[in-house]
Parts: structure tokens; sequence; C-alpha cells
């Protein structure tokens, strides 16, 4: 019954299943890491706001499907400028420019130029494409509203607005088919004589003219529109779906950590000082053990949910309550074994206060069920949140796995074949909960050396 | 200890339990479920009061209309007792015994497929094919199971033994309505063999109704045998592992005794208390899961019922179905209770 920390450790690290569950936690630790790193907090609250989302594109697929396939999707691409200014005279001349090496086999949907200008006066805004033949066009020349202090002004420029497929109109006679009916950017990425993508590198170029001050963008970003999207594609309504699964992991760890911990602690506690006590105390809350051992936890997690509320801090609550019983229930008969042993009874002798005892004699004994039964109930409580949240009831705030499921139901992706946004979240539900499955089996065959035949 | 008193106590506890149970639904659903019969108090006497037309010419004003209909209203609610606050403790022992006669009330949005806005009709409807559907299930699931498990407990760390394993392993960290999601889509749209809707397309009069409900049953009972027949096998694996290490086995095969025998008549027979009530046990967790299983499968029973009450809170629907699936819930466990008791004496000289 007694184990050194050093021996189940030493015990441990000779299980494959076990070391195998580490390294999926570490792994899955290292993403926590990442998305606390790499995606700042406020992006992640404003996962259900759509106007954050507008640059992406709607149910578009991983990118990566493309080397799957002999016609290359384009993909959706969100460039950042390579920026330079100069001083020609009296006039501030700043340019972005954007080049991309176009090699799908689509036009792209659409272009949009978003930008944020921080200036004064009434500068002058260009924007021109030099295409693989060297041809250039020029497609936008506006001058921004006039100011006489220094302010910014944000705007967004459509491949949709006519001012575009009228400057490009100009360059009707170099085209062998005619252009009208052709939107904008089939035109520009189209090859001369057949209505046909032309691959090679575009380069965007935006220029900025102003007189008065030397002019400058905060915020320059070119969007092709395409049907690909990152590493994990978007849902319907555009939100990045690599954000969403990232965020989910250290809230999938949180959630299966908090509530194994806690049911285990109370648990321990509950069961370890009913067996200790004995008699009537161990009588009575016993019985109230059973009765909430009895109770079926789904439906009342989702009476919880629905009257008291469904905070990700609710939820963890309500899991542990129906977390500890079991745990209770083992440790119970566990301390009924050792309180009988007579190291416990000769200190019970000297005189030793109940609780001395039980921290100093009991628990410890208990330490390594205690680990165990961490690792078991932790995959129980990540499915139980995801599938409340599934079923609409989870912390809409936060985008959980279970969340994202249930976004993807309520809009039929399974229907529409956008396996994309239902795969990778349960694939991450099933990962996270193998991981501690594997700790928690490696962990029960050092305690129960009976099942290791 | 004698069987029957043992017998008394389990049975006592589980009353107890549902007592609880029942008294929790209540306190937490209290307040709302207190404004929902005042307003279909007051909506009642409203439509009694523009029904009757000598009535309600009778009044000069409409101050006169207004101040007789809510004097009207007040009667109506303290005869009906919804004076007192909800939580007051004749109100709660009045709900509780309501419920413990089977008289939920009416539902507020949802009907039975005949038609009926009683809680009664429409639980009595939807429990059946839940029934149908896990019960199925299950019996398929601990057969497969009983029979790998044996088969892998007789060769221990041979292939099938560790297949067998892994798979439980596996299959029963993902859940169960995530598999489901992906069935619909790979056999229902991908490959479109099986509805996707699991609700059966026919009234029930129509004489194929049968044959379309078991072909709309097809999908989520292949779903529950595929995730749930391998932690069956592995459970009955370690029973039976455990079993086979008892001296008497030993004994029996020092005697000679052919190794089929020993497994399937003695070992299975010293396994069988654990695996009884872990059957009975699974059928009723199974319940408490078929919320979400039959949402995502639309199946007609007790779970999707009790999501579609969720989704428009219609309580007295969440209280019925709570009750009927706690009580579903607590048989199952006292049946296991028993079966345990019976088969293993040394628990009921605990």
């Amino acid at each position: 019954m007694s184990f050194s920390p050093k021996v189940v450790w030493k015990e441990f690290s000779h299980s494959k299943i076990g070391i195998t569950g580490i390294v999926i936690l570490a792994v899955l630790f290292f993403m926590s890491a990442v998305a606390f790193v790499t995606i700042p907090l406020e992006s992640f609250k404003t996962w259900n706001d759509p106007t954050s989302w507008l640059l992406y594109p709607k149910s578009a697929q991983p990118a990566w499907v493309n080397y799957f396939q002999s016609e290359k999707i384009p993909e959706h691409l969100i460039l950042k400028p390579a920026s330079t200014s100069q001083q020609i005279g009296p006039v501030y001349f700043l340019t972005n420019s954007f080049a991309v090496n176009y090699q799908y086999d689509g036009f792209p949907s659409d272009f949009i130029y978003q930008y944020t200008a921080k200036y004064s006066g009434s500068p002058l805004l260009q924007i021109s494409v030099t295409r693989p033949d060297g041809i250039k066009m020029q497609l936008v020349s506006t001058s921004l509203p006039f100011v006489n202090y220094t302010a910014t002004y944000g705007s967004m420029i459509f491949s949709t607005q006519d001012v575009i497929a009228k400057n490009i109109a100009s360059a009707k006679n170099k085209y062998a088919f005619p252009l009208d009916g052709v939107s904008s950017e089939k035109i520009i990425f189209s090859e001369l004589d057949k209505n046909q993508v032309l691959k090679g590198l575009y380069v965007f170029r935006v220029h900025l003219y102003d007189v008065s001050e030397k002019p400058t963008l905060v915020k320059s970003n070119l969007i092709l529109g395409g049907k690909v999207y990152g590493i994990m594609g978007t849902d319907e309504l555009r939100r990045d779906l690599s954000v969403g699964l990232l965020w989910g992991t250290p809230l999938a760890l949180f959630i299966g950590i908090t509530v194994s911990i806690g049911s285990v602690i109370l648990g321990l506690l509950y069961g370890v000082y009913a067996g200790y006590k004995g008699r009537a105390t161990d009588e009575v809350l016993m019985r109230f053990n059973d009765i909430i051992y009895a109770m079926p936890a789904l439906p009342l997690l989702i009476i919880l949910a629905v009257t008291i509320g469904n905070s990700i801090f609710l939820m963890v609550g309500f899991l542990v309550i129906f977390g500890w019983v079991g745990i209770a229930k083992v440790s119970r008969s566990m301390a009924l074994q050792i309180k009988t042993l007579q190291y416990v009874e000769a200190s019970k002798l000297m005189g030793q206060k109940d609780y001395k005892i039980i921290f100093k004699h009991i628990l410890p004994q208990l330490l390594p069920y205690a680990f165990a039964s961490i690792a078991i109930s932790v995959p129980a409580a990540i499915t139980t949140e995801a599938g409340l949240s599934f079923l609409g009831l989870g912390d809409p705030t936060f985008p959980t796995w279970g969340q994202i499921l249930h976004d993807a139901s309520s809009y039929s992706a399974a229907a529409r074949g956008m396996w994309w946004w239902i795969l990778p979240p349960g694939i991450m539900i099933a990962i996270t909960g193998l991981a501690f499955v594997f700790m928690g089996q490696a962990m029960d065959g050092i305690i129960n050396p009976k099942l290791r035949h | 200890m004698g069987f029957k008193k043992f017998l008394a106590k389990r049975a006592i506890t589980m009353f107890g339990v549902l007592m609880a149970t029942l008294l929790v639904t209540i306190i937490l659903v209290g307040s709302n479920m207190d404004s929902i019969s005042k307003q279909s108090a007051a909506q009642e006497i409203r439509q009694q009061v523009t029904n009757n037309k000598s009535l309600l010419s009778s009044f000069k004003t409409t101050a006169q209309l207004d101040s007789y209909i809510s004097n009207e209203i007040k009667q109506r609610i303290t005869a009906l007792g919804l004076d007192q606050p909800w939580y007051s403790p004749q109100r709660i022992g009045l709900s509780m015994y309501k419920i413990l006669t089977l008289d939920f009330g009416h539902a507020k949005f949802l009907t039975s497929d005949s038609g009926s806005s009683d809680v009664r009709d429409i639980i009595l409807e939807k429990l059946p094919r839940t029934i149908l559907l896990f019960t199925t299930a299950t019996a398929i699931v601990s057969v497969l199971g009983i029979f790998l498990g044996t088969v892998a407990a007789s060769k221990v760390n041979s292939k099938i033994d560790k297949i067998t394993s892994g798979f439980a392993i596996i299959s029963s960290s993902f859940p169960v309505w995530w598999i489901g999601v992906l069935m619909i889509f790979v056999f229902a749209f991908l490959y479109p063999i099986f509805p996707a809707r699991a609700t059966p397309d026919l009234s029930v009069t129509d004489p194929g109704y049968w044959g379309s409900l078991l072909y709309h049953m097809a999908l989520p009972l292949i779903t529950l045998v595929i995730i749930g027949f391998g932690s069956w096998a592995y459970l009955v694996r370690n029973f039976l592992v455990g079993v086979l290490q008892e001296d008497f086995i030993m004994a029996k095969r020092a005697a000679g005794i052919d190794e089929k025998r020993i497994l399937y008549s003695h070992a299975l027979k010293n396994a069988a208390p654990p695996i009884v009530t872990i059957l009975a046990l699974s059928l009723s967790g199974s319940l408490g899961g078929a919320i979400i299983t039959e949402a995502v499968f639309d199946w007609p029973g007790m779970g999707r019922l009790y999501f579609e009450a969720i989704s428009v809170l219609d309580l007295p629907v969440i209280i019925g179905a709570t009750y009927v699936l706690t009580a579903f819930f607590l048989v199952s466990v006292f049946v296991a209770d028993v079966l345990y008791g019976y088969f293993d004496p040394r628990v009921r000289r605990e």
C-alpha cells in the first residue's frame, strides 16, 4: 500500500503509454503558451464580434488542401506592405508595395485595400498594379478629405468600385476579348488573349503624396479574396478556426484540470474524514454521498446551466459537484483500512489531534491514488463541458472546442461538407482526453499491479 | 443483515434520491415556474371574460372591465394557492405531490405528435422510442463486449488483447455525439446510405411505420455500438484477468480441467456480479447521455424532448422529463444494487 514518489516515478518512466501521455500533454501546454504569446487576449475576446473578422473569407477550407489537388484553389491572402518614403522637393512621397506570386488556377473573388492614414492637408492616394507581363495599370487615384491639422482617416477601397472598372477600361484595347460585364479582378489577373489566370508576380503599389507634412499609413492591408485560408480554414462567420482551436487548448486544460483537482481534493477530504470518524458521522456523510452519486448528472447540469448561469467558472463548479462522489467512496474505504494500521492507532493513543493524523498519516498514503484519479477524471470533465457547450449551454464568450462544434452544427456544417469545421475540435478533445487517460492508465498499473498481466 | 433488509435500505435510499432530485429541480426552476403559472392563470381569466359576450356588454367603461378582470385574477391566484411565494413549504410540497402522482401539467410550447399539450402524453409518446434505441444498443454492445473481453482475457498480451484495449481507450476518449456528427457527415451526406434525420417520416398508423423507424434508427444505433463495445470489452477483460489469478482457478488448472471450460464456465461466472452491475449502470448512464445523442441524430425520444424543452424553456416539460429520467436512472441503479447483492453476499454484510 505504500509508495514513495521516487518508486512511482521510476515505474512510471518505464511505462510507454505514461510517457506518451506526458509528451502529448507537454505539446498541449506548448500550444497554450503559443496561444497566449501569439494571439493577444483582445483578439480572442472578439471571437464573437463579427466586425473583427471582416477581412477573412467566409467558410474557407484550410490552405493545405491545395497540396492534394491538381487545380490550385486561390488562397485568401491578407498582404502586409513593404514601405518606402521619399521627399522630392516640397512633396512627401510614401509608397507601400504588396508583392504576390500568384500561382493559383482561379481568379481571386475580389480584392480590398484597407488603410488608415495620418496626415494633414489633402494627400493624393494612388493605387497601381504591375502585372507579370510588365503591363502597369492605374487602379485608383483619389484625394483624401481635407484637414488643416494632423488627423487620421481610415477607409476601404473595394474591387467592385466603379472607379476601378473605369480606370481599367482604358487598357481595353490590349485584351483580345470584350471586357464588358467582366469584373475588375478577372481583368487584372487575366491573360491578354483569353480570360484565364495569368500566373506570376503581381506588385500592387499604393502611393500617398502630400505637400504640407510627411504622411504615414498607420494601417495598410491588401486583401485578395480566395476560397482557402490559413492552417485550419474559416467558418461561416469568417472566423479563423486556428485562433479558436488554439485558444480552446488552454480553456480545455483549465476546465479539465481545475474540475479534476477540485473534485479529487473535495472527495479525498470528505471520504477520509468519513472513514476516519466512523459511526454516525460516517453513516450520515455516506448517505448524502449516495444521494449525489445516484443523481442523473447531465439533466441536472443542464438545469443548473439554464437557471443559474453558464459562465465558465460556474460550469467548473457544477462539474465539481458531480465529480467528487466516486472518489469520496474509494478514499473512505481506503481510510478505513489505514486507520487500523498500528502506527495510526499508536499516534491516536498518544493524543495526536485528529486533523494531524488525517493530514500526516492517512492522506499521504492516498496520494498515488489521488494523482491517478486526477488524471482519470480530466477527460470526463472535458467531454461533459464540450457536450454542454455543444447543446448551446456553454459560456458563449469563450471559443471552447464544444462551442466551435455547436456553431458548426447550428450552421449545419455536416450537411454542407465543411469537414474542417467538424473534425479538428473533436480530434483535439479526444487527444486531450487521451493524454490524461494514458497517464491514468500508467498510474493505475502502478497502484493495481494485478491489471498488469 | 438479511437480503430483505438490504433491499429495503437500498429502496429507501433510492426514494430519498428521487425526492432530493425533484426538490433540487423545483427549487432551481421555482421562480420562473411561478411567473409562468401566474401568467397562464391571468390569460385564462381574460379569455373567459372576452368569450362571455353578455358579461362583456354589462360593463360601461374599460376601467370597470379592467378592475373586474384583475379582481378575478387575484381570486383565481388565491384559489390556486399562487398568492404565497413559490418557496413556501406548502407550494413546494404541493408541486412535489403533483409530480409524484405524474400530474405534470400542460406544456407551454411543445406538443406530442398527436397534438396533446399534456406533459404526461408527450412523455409517454417519447419514452418508448428512447427505450427502444438505447436498450437495443446496450444489448448489442454488451454481447459484443462480453465476447471480445473474454477472448482478450484468455490471451493476455496477445495481439487481439492489445487491439481491444487500445480500441477501448481510444474510443472512450471521443465524445459520442461528435462521432455521431461524423457518422451523419459520412453516411448521410458523403455516401447517402442512411437518412440524416432519424425522425421517421411516416405517421404511426402507416403500415410501413416500423420499417421506417428501424431504418432511421440504424445510424444512431451503429454509432452507439461502435463507441460503446470497446470499453465494455475492456472492463470484462479486466474483471476476468482478476478472477483468473485467483487460487481456485489455479487449482482447477492443476486438476487438468480444460482451459476453455475454466474460462467460460468458472471464471465468467465469478466475474458476473460486476458485469451485471455495469450492464444496469450503463443502461441508466446511456439514458442521461441520450440528451445529446438524440439531439444530434434528431431521434424523437426523451433526450430530444428534453433538449427542445430546454431551448424554449418549457418548464413543465423540463420538470416532467427530469423526473422520468431520474426515475428510470434510479430503477436501473437499484436493479444493479440488488443484482450485485444477490450475486455477491459480501456486499450485504457491509
